[in-house]
């Protein structure tokens, strides 16, 4: 398979303070689903920042390359990143609630990308967002494109989301803790459309997360972040054999699984801890 | 968030350091106003008429910052504006933000009736023009400082009252407000210790806003010659003064000017300062 | 039924809408809580489960009388406390307390630790307030310290142990815990969720652990309400529930966690 998104070395720091990334590098084949897994601080979520461009200006990316399709976007002008990523990049992000425009129509928050980067015609967009929310199993596009988001739903709201990232046909989305806001009845019909439409489109996805009972439903490959450097880099189906990492372990270990209630939801030791501490701190001795 | 901490720690002591310290000037100026001033405020005298400040040529000793058209001294006449417009500051600021803020909190804990009153009292207030409705107010007190002090008061209660009443909603839906009554505490407790120290640094910053609107309102209404006696000096009474005579003398003008201009910035970025002081997350 | 905690009977609770509050007069109101009947026996851990709107929360409020029921009655240890006034209902308060789900908002920024804990102990009349917010802090393992730091100085894992430190300092018999554990990181998680375990069996606390999560509370619970549309759809022992859900929301709500397993049949 091709590689599509190759990160190397990336790393990342506030303005004059602390190292947030250090040195992360991971590859995305086209279609591959990657899980970026870590707790609260482990920097998951910056990556997929990163990469799209939108980093708050406190961040600072302090070197590295991320290679989307055979181009290094961090090489890039501001116009141009905005440009490459509306052709081939987009975004399914956490909160429904907020991420689409209160005060405008579902309809063309769904074409925007269509009509004003990829320069489509209105009437070929509209018809084309009408499909994607077929696709999306919403009941009556035709009514749901000229609501208001307050009329609909969380998860109507997620669906539409998903539509919109798959509108223009990119070859990469981020899904930033997509479900993390939802229940989980609603969390499973998400995910389940998250990958129906992921392999009908052959779209590579990078997907943020800190469950990895989610990571087990919809992921291939997985790198475990701590503290903003990875720890494992993995597939999936060795990783639930057996972690090699023991902060991975530790952290497979403190995932609830009802089925086995005596031996998960184990805390992390502290000697675990203090070990994944010292290795960030040796990397921060070896690179000053 | 994490950019907006960094840069309001960078920002802040150099602002209140300057904002206070001009204040404190004023505030000795103003106190110490008769031992302070080189001339009588009052004194006119028509040979040392419009001269020009210090370091342009033809200035003369004694009047360091010129002389208006009657022959008084500008610096005088400024250091006892400062006096007014300080008084006028900080009592309608202090009572206004007493007011209001005591309202605001009242209707926005408490809700029903109170709320309903608060509500449409401030919504009736804010279709008056404030300027006009000053001007109406002095008409029928009367000219005077405290006749000044109450326009500003009745008038501007409903800044605070609407801040203060929103930001007081704000918390009360916080779940440490929840704990308060779970442990047992009075509704009237739990407004005054719980919910108080989580508003006070908005009612500090307002408090401040209002003092240098304060001395704005009263350089207004001094402008259109509603203030106190017509005799004793203000920054606004200077101010129309020395319009009439701009082109033969621009320092009557702009000296007040400025004067009036610091204060209120002052006012203005104490109060963002001295937010970011009362927060135990910046501190 | 003699030993009984709290007994609930019919409880229906509404609350007016108040974003369609017309001009004049009352708003509509929507029920949120309808008709739900279950005992709470002293020494249960008894776990309240259901998705968003299911109304779980809500009844949690109406249990601690945050929110006072529009029928039906609740008795705790035996006395109705249904409709009783804020001033009749405080000294009961120390009986039963609560614990929430996020522990930023619950814990006041302005005040130190110290002052988080022994507040409501001083509003009680506690005479040796100090050694009970050192007793608390002990208990839940977080260092004298602490008493001096502010919330925000805290990670989520320890701001929730002091939740939990408030919650038993009054020495309460009954906690109720509300979705605690569901904005803490894994590693937290599991072990606030210890900590809550080892306390209930050491200070033999009654318990009643809100979660929308069902995988969380296996080992930590007794038995398990299930909520659905304000309705109570399932009321079982914990073992039970999980062997053999009986209600078909039950079956539809553990057939939907990820398990961290890929082999897991998830259809």
């Amino acid at each position: 398979m091709n590689t599509l998104l190759k990160v190397r070395n990336l790393s990342a720091r506030l303005r004059n303070g602390p190292a947030l990334l250090r040195s992360v590098s991971f590859d995305v084949a086209a279609g591959e689903v990657r899980g970026l897994v870590g707790e609260s601080g482990a920097g998951k979520s910056m990556i997929g920042k990163a990469i799209l461009g939108t980093l708050p200006r406190a961040i600072q990316i302090s070197g590295g390359e991320v290679w989307l399709d055979g181009e290094d976007l961090l090489q890039l002008t501001n116009a141009q990143l905005r440009q490459r990523i509306g052709e081939k990049g987009a975004l399914i992000p956490q909160d429904p609630l907020t991420a689409l425009n209160p005060s405008r129509r579902i309809g063309p928050q769904i074409t925007d990308r269509l009509v004003h980067i990829l320069k489509w015609r209105r009437s070929d967009a509209e018809a084309r967002a009408r499909e994607l929310l077929g696709e999306v199993h919403i009941p009556d596009p035709e009514r749901v494109v000229r609501s208001y988001p307050h009329e609909l739903s969380g998860g109507m709201r997620q669906r539409i989301l998903i539509a919109t990232a798959f509108a223009a046909e990119p070859k990469l989305i981020i899904a930033d803790e997509p479900t993390t806001a939802l229940d989980v009845v609603v969390q499973k019909q998400i995910l389940k459309l998250i990958k129906e439409m992921q392999t009908r489109h052959g779209t590579a996805l990078v997907f943020v997360t800190h469950d990895l009972g989610v990571v087990s439903k919809i992921c291939q490959t997985l790198s475990i972040l701590y503290a903003g450097k990875v720890i494992e880099d993995t597939d999936v189906r060795d990783f639930f054999k057996g972690p090699s990492h023991a902060y991975a372990a530790a952290l497979l270990a403190a995932t609830p699984k009802f089925t086995d209630p005596e031996s998960s939801l184990m805390p992390v030791p502290q000697s675990v801890i203090e070990a994944v501490r010292e290795e960030v701190a040796a990397f921060d001795r070896g690179e000053a | 968030m994490v950019e907006g901490r960094i840069v309001a720690r960078r920002g802040l002591g150099l602002r209140l350091w300057l904002s206070g310290g001009w204040l404190c000037f004023i505030a000795i100026a103003a106190i110490f106003a008769p031992w302070l001033s080189p001339q009588d405020p009052l004194a006119q005298d028509l040979f040392t008429s419009r001269l020009p400040p210090f370091w342009v040529d033809g200035a003369e000793a004694g009047f360091p910052l010129g002389s208006d058209s009657l022959g008084r001294d500008v610096l005088s006449r400024v250091i006892y504006g400062a006096r007014t417009a300080l008084i006028v500051a900080v009592t309608a600021g202090t009572l206004t933000c007493l007011i209001g803020a005591t309202l605001g909190l009242l209707a926005g804990y408490f809700r029903g009736w109170i709320d309903l009153i608060v509500s449409r009292l401030i919504e009736i207030w804010m279709a008056f023009p404030p300027v006009l409705f000053a001007i109406l107010l002095i008409a029928v007190l009367g000219t005077g400082l405290w006749s000044i002090v109450i326009a500003i008061v009745v008038i501007d209660w409903t800044r605070f009252a609407r801040v203060v009443r929103a930001e007081t909603m704000n918390q009360s839906v916080m779940d440490y407000v929840s704990s308060a009554q779970v442990a047992g505490r009075t509704r009237m407790g739990t407004l005054l210790t719980e919910i108080l120290p989580n508003v006070l640094a908005t009612i500090v910053t307002l408090l401040t806003l209002e003092m240098g609107i304060a001395v704005i309102v009263e350089a207004i209404l001094s402008f259109v010659n509603l203030s106190i006696s017509t005799d004793a000096p203000t920054w606004g009474g200077m101010i129309a003064e020395g319009r009439t005579s701009i082109h033969q003398a621009w320092w009557v003008l702009v000296v007040p000017l400025v004067a009036l201009f610091l204060t209120v910035l002052s006012f203005s970025q104490l109060g963002e300062g001295l937010k970011d002081r009362f927060d135990p997350v910046l501190r | 039924m003699t030993d009984a905690l709290f007994e609930i009977k019919d409880l229906y609770l509404s609350l007016p809408e108040l974003a369609r509050k017309p001009l004049v007069g009352a708003a509509p109101r929507i029920e949120i809580l309808k008709g739900l009947s279950f005992d709470i026996p002293r020494g249960e851990v008894l776990g309240i489960v259901g998705g968003s709107g299911s109304g779980k929360s809500t009844l949690g409020r109406a249990l601690l009388r945050l929110l006072e029921p529009t029928g039906g009655s609740i008795h705790f240890g035996g006395k109705d406390i249904t409709h009783l006034s804020e001033d009749l209902l405080r000294p009961e308060r120390q009986q039963f307390q609560m614990i929430f789900q996020d522990p930023m908002s619950s814990l006041n920024p302005r005040r130190r630790i110290g002052g988080i804990i022994g507040g409501p102990l001083r509003l009680h009349g506690i005479d040796n307030v100090s050694e009970r917010i050192d007793e608390a802090l002990d208990h839940v393992g977080l260092p004298q310290e602490f008493r001096e730091r502010y919330p925000h100085e805290l990670s989520g894992g320890q701001r929730q142990r002091v939740g939990i430190a408030r919650a038993i300092a009054l020495r309460p018999d009954f906690i109720l815990a509300d979705e605690i554990v569901s904005g803490l990181d894994v590693s937290s998680q599991a072990q606030v969720l210890n900590l809550l375990e080892e306390l209930v069996k050491r200070l033999g606390l009654t318990l009643a652990f809100i979660s929308h999560d069902l995988s969380v509370i296996r080992r930590l619970c007794t038995r398990i309400i299930v909520m659905h549309e304000g309705k109570i759809v399932e009321n079982a022992e914990t073992g039970a529930l999980f062997e053999h859900p009986a209600s078909a929301y039950s079956k539809e709500l553990l057939a939907a966690i990820p398990l961290p397993d890929p082999d897991q049949v998830w259809a």
